[in-house]
């Protein structure tokens, strides 16, 4: 009987623990679904998309995982075949730039212009 | 001073603004991916549509020849539209064709190729689409030129036409 019970622990464990993997799986492949973009309707990602191009990238987004792929080397072999747009997030690299640090240097121009009239209202007071 | 200096500010960044929109007119609002560098084509294992029998790409690509991947389909329309120009290129003997029937009725395929004519050395089934994507392609039709090395070198979006059949006449001569 108290065998029977150990058994039956090692059973359900290994079965959570399947199911626990499997569902860590589901929720790396919806992430990295919501960042590739759909090329057949470009402004929707391949999570929302039902065309035949998404499907495919779907079946193959999960084959991936199943290797054993990380989230990086599935974005790598994407871009290296559609090019860094399929990513809506895209790298820091020479060509990006611009795009990312643009904003910085907005926010950091627009405080120094309103952190300079508070100063100066702050001095005619 | 400060004001001709502020209007000045507001003058250089509305022509930037105009210049980014300006040169955004040329651009197609849609993107279609470019091949940049010549990469190896990719290892795979794929179904022959005549025999049913599985093979990997070393065998597909075993010979030293420039190869042609072509991703067609029954039910699409411009596949039919470029036919003639693929059993034109079939004649070269320096190239060789394969095709990748992308998720299709095989019984349709067949009628397809039998109605047409069959161009392709070996035809290969993508009934998933997953072969394409290894490819990086998007849609049909599209085709891939593979040079001696295995690596591809050109990629054609769309149907062939008489402009890019030349292109890939001058490169395989």
């Amino acid at each position: 009987m108290k065998i029977l019970k150990i058994f039956l622990i090692i059973f359900l464990s290994i079965g959570f623990s399947q199911l626990k993997s499997d569902e860590k799986n589901e929720e790396l492949k919806n992430k990295i679904l919501k960042n590739i973009r759909c090329l057949i309707c470009q402004g929707q990602s391949v999570y929302d998309s039902e065309s035949d191009f998404a499907s495919s990238v779907k079946l193959i987004v999960a084959t991936k995982i199943n290797k054993g792929l990380t989230e990086d080397q599935i974005y790598e072999f994407l871009r290296s075949r559609y090019g860094d747009w399929v990513v809506f997030e895209p790298e820091l690299n020479k060509n990006t730039y611009i795009l990312w640090l643009l904003p910085l240097l907005l926010f950091l121009f627009g405080g120094a212009i309103i952190y300079k009239k508070i100063s100066i209202k702050n001095y005619e007071e | 001073m400060k004001n001709k200096f502020r209007l000045f500010i507001i003058i250089i960044f509305l022509i930037f603004c105009f210049g980014i929109f300006y040169k955004g007119l040329d651009k197609s609002n849609t993107y279609a991916p470019k091949i940049k560098d010549k990469k190896n084509i990719t290892i795979f294992e794929a179904k022959d549509f005549n025999s049913g029998v599985y093979l990997n790409s070393e065998e597909i690509f075993k010979e030293d020849t420039f190869y042609i991947v072509n991703i067609w389909a029954s039910w699409c329309v411009p596949c039919r539209k470029e036919h003639p120009l693929l059993m034109e290129l079939s004649k070269n003997e320096s190239v060789k064709l394969i095709g990748l029937n992308y998720k299709d009725n095989i019984k349709n395929a067949k009628i397809f190729i039998d109605e047409l004519g069959n161009p392709y050395s070996q035809i290969l089934i993508d009934d998933d689409g997953t072969l394409s994507v290894e490819f990086g392609a998007y849609g049909v039709p599209e085709t891939f030129l593979i040079n001696k090395n295995k690596k591809i070198i050109s990629k054609f979006i769309g149907p062939l036409n008489q402009e890019t059949f030349e292109e890939i006449q001058s490169i395989i001569k």
